[in-house]
């Protein structure tokens, strides 16, 4: 999941009891999404070990990529998604976890870990954090005001075929800029394997999303949250808990704006976000005190709860709320979960390609 | 004795700066720029290190087949953004000039005791974050932003015009940000300019705009052309604002790099980019200086 939440955004570091911890003190470190928490989990953290917590927020993964990387981050627990841990794996930026020192492991469902092999073999150095997928966010008056009242709305048709995406580029169109997202997309569309890596895949890829272009409005990863909810456009590919976001805001505005997320019926992309420790952590004790502080059903469901992502831990599920375990776009059903895709991490040569193809289909160049 | 020595540290200080914060940096990226990819922890394997001697350093050196450059005339992204950057950057000088010098005579020849309010109002807005006044743009530029309800509720437009996202936008706000930097080196000149050469000049028959153009305007071409440079050379490699006020189609170099930077997690090839920028703009400066040089010795 790339949020692109303001490129250059304030990366506002919550300093959470930022005091200037002097030797004694007990830290850890946090590097995690922006909104992605519920900063009490924090403070009732701090009340029962001790332990400060630092609590600092990025809005890409290719940011915190950049960071990890160049080394010496001074965090002691950051969250990459998952495409992106397997390339930082194997970069040797992160350490293996001592896992005597994280009993709730046992709490963690084994579904989701299982899943999450293909990024971290033998979840050696990561556990899962929130999981979510990738599908349309409508605003159902809109579209129906435009294909008629019983046009069929679980389809990426919506966004993919060129006569239905004419018929709603007058009432705005966004997409994620976000390639490693929209690209398996639009070759799952295609019908051919969203993992597929060549280049030709990616000229197919290109050609199909050229084709469109003219009806997208804006390439943007955070602002179609508003956007929806405010009735400013009618249709957006964009992250399921981001969706739930602004259906929730639309709702309180009360201004008649229904917003409903889409898991197309052709699949969608399942992404999960992870927590690991890098390599050059300071306080490795600390984190993974809190990897098992989190991993606590209730901890990890008050989470959950307030963020609308689902999360990779089975025993949380009792302490979920009705809202959130019940509600098939957070939670999807069994049937859609066999219809979700996951992908693997690109190589420097694949990347590259991926990128330049994402240029050349936003610029024309 | 002690005079002596002290002049000479003095001097001795911006060529430290300079050694420090420009040369060893440029070295630094450089060295990153002649390396090869790999994923790790720094991305790259350097080909050789400063501390292996400068003989051994030169054999490699000569050994290299510089692939981060070549990679970077094999498609035509590159080239495109460079132009796409100088244009974008003169275009929104000479616009700024055009802005800037009338605002800086009007200062000069301002009464004294509003000479300093005025200043203080150019520089006032530096008291408040560069990305918050971009920002600030989005706002008044968008669709449903102040400058279209403005425009609609004054009749001037019937439907909003489309500015933001637009390279419009993007000379706007480099216009906006820069010219501060235009109109302070201007005014400077111009309050130093003797008035009675003016008034020389009308004596001996000039008209009002001739004894402008001969005289005033040329003896602010220093202060225009520090100016000029000021715009420039950031604006060339801007990236905030074609990110923030820009479309997708608005191709610069300082995008262009932030790409090869963050998502393509190549260092090499965006350290070739910052080099290659950095001859661009160099170059031009130092023949600009050294014309200017040769112009003092002439007139001198």
């Amino acid at each position: 999941m790339i949020r692109s939440k303001m490129l250059l955004a304030t990366v506002a570091a919550i300093a959470t009891m930022a005091v200037t911890a002097d030797a004694q003190d007990r830290v850890v470190n946090i590097y995690n999404w922006s909104d992605y928490i519920d900063e009490s989990i924090l403070e009732e953290f701090t009340e029962e070990t001790g332990i400060k917590v630092v609590y600092d927020v990025f809005d890409s993964n290719e940011v915190l990529e950049t960071k990890l990387l160049a080394g010496s981050t001074g965090y002691d627990i950051v969250v990459p998604t998952g495409t992106f841990l397997a390339n930082q794996i194997k970069a040797g930026v992160f350490q293996k976890l001592d896992k005597s020192k994280l009993p709730n492991l046992e709490n963690m469902d084994p579904a989701i870990s299982e899943r999450l092999e293909k990024y971290d073999p033998g979840n050696e150095y990561a556990i899962n954090y929130m999981w979510g997928t990738t599908g349309l966010g409508i605003n159902v008056d809109m579209v129906k005001e435009r294909l008629g009242e019983d046009a069929v709305l679980n389809t990426w048709d919506l966004m993919f075929d060129k006569e239905t995406a004419d018929k709603l580029a007058d009432c705005g169109i966004f997409m994620l800029d976000a390639p490693t997202e929209t690209i398996p997309a639009t070759l799952n569309y295609l019908g051919m394997d969203p993992d597929l890596k060549t280049q030709e895949g990616y000229d197919a890829a290109k050609e199909k999303l050229s084709e469109i272009r003219p009806d997208i409005r804006k390439f943007h990863s955070s602002e179609y949250i508003n956007a929806l909810a405010n009735g400013d456009i009618c249709m957006a590919m964009g992250w399921s808990g981001d969706i739930l976001q602004a259906r929730d805001r639309a709702a309180e505005a009360d201004a008649g704006v229904t917003v409903e997320y889409i898991i197309p019926k052709e699949g969608a992309l399942m992404w999960f976000d992870n927590m690991a420790i890098p390599s050059d952590a300071q306080h490795v004790e600390e984190a993974h005190e809190f990897l098992n502080y989190i991993m606590r059903p209730e901890v990890m469901a008050k989470a959950s709860n307030y963020v609308y992502y689902a999360n990779g831990n089975a025993a949380s599920k009792e302490f979920l709320a009705e809202d959130v375990i019940g509600d098939p776009a957070i939670y999807p059903s069994d049937e859609t979960i066999d219809r979700l895709y996951t992908v693997s991490p690109e190589n420097a040569r694949e990347k590259r390609m991926l990128n330049r193809t994402w240029t050349a289909v936003k610029s024309g160049q | 004795m002690m005079r002596a020595l002290t002049n000479r540290l003095v001097i001795l200080i911006p060529y430290v700066w300079l050694l420090f914060f420009f040369l060893l940096p440029f070295l630094i990226v450089l060295r990153i720029s002649l390396s090869d990819l790999e994923y790790g922890a720094p991305p790259y394997t350097p080909q050789f290190s400063f501390s292996d001697g400068w003989s051994v350093i030169w054999e490699k050196l000569s050994a290299l087949d510089f692939e981060n450059f070549s990679f970077l005339a094999s498609d035509s992204l590159y080239i495109n953004s460079y132009l796409s950057s100088l244009q974008i950057a003169l275009v929104s000088t000479f616009l700024t000039l055009l802005l800037g010098f009338p605002l800086a005579y009007g200062m000069a020849r301002a009464p004294d005791g509003v000479r300093p309010i005025l200043l203080m109002l150019v520089i006032l807005p530096f008291w408040t974050s560069f990305l918050i006044r971009v920002y600030a743009w989005i706002g008044i530029l968008k669709q449903e932003g102040l400058l279209n309800q403005l425009l609609l509720w004054l009749g001037v437009i019937d439907a909003p015009l489309e500015i933001l996202s637009t390279n419009k936008a993007v000379y706007i706000g480099i216009v906006y940000s820069y010219l501060p930097f235009m109109v302070l080196p201007i005014y400077s000149t111009l309050e130093k300019l003797d008035e009675s050469l003016v008034e020389a000049a009308r004596d001996l028959g000039c008209t009002r705009i001739g004894a402008f153009w001969k005289v005033t305007a040329r003896l602010a071409v220093p202060g225009i052309m520090a100016g000029c440079l000021l715009v420039f050379i950031p604006a060339v490699g801007e990236f905030v604002i074609p990110d923030l006020l820009g479309g997708s189609g608005t191709l610069m170099i300082g995008k262009t790099l932030w790409t090869e930077f963050f998502n393509n997690s190549d260092w090499t090839v965006a350290s070739a980019i910052a080099i290659i920028l950095l001859i661009v703009l160099v170059v031009p400066i130092v023949w600009f200086q050294n014309a200017q040089a040769k112009a003092t010795e002439a007139g001198g």
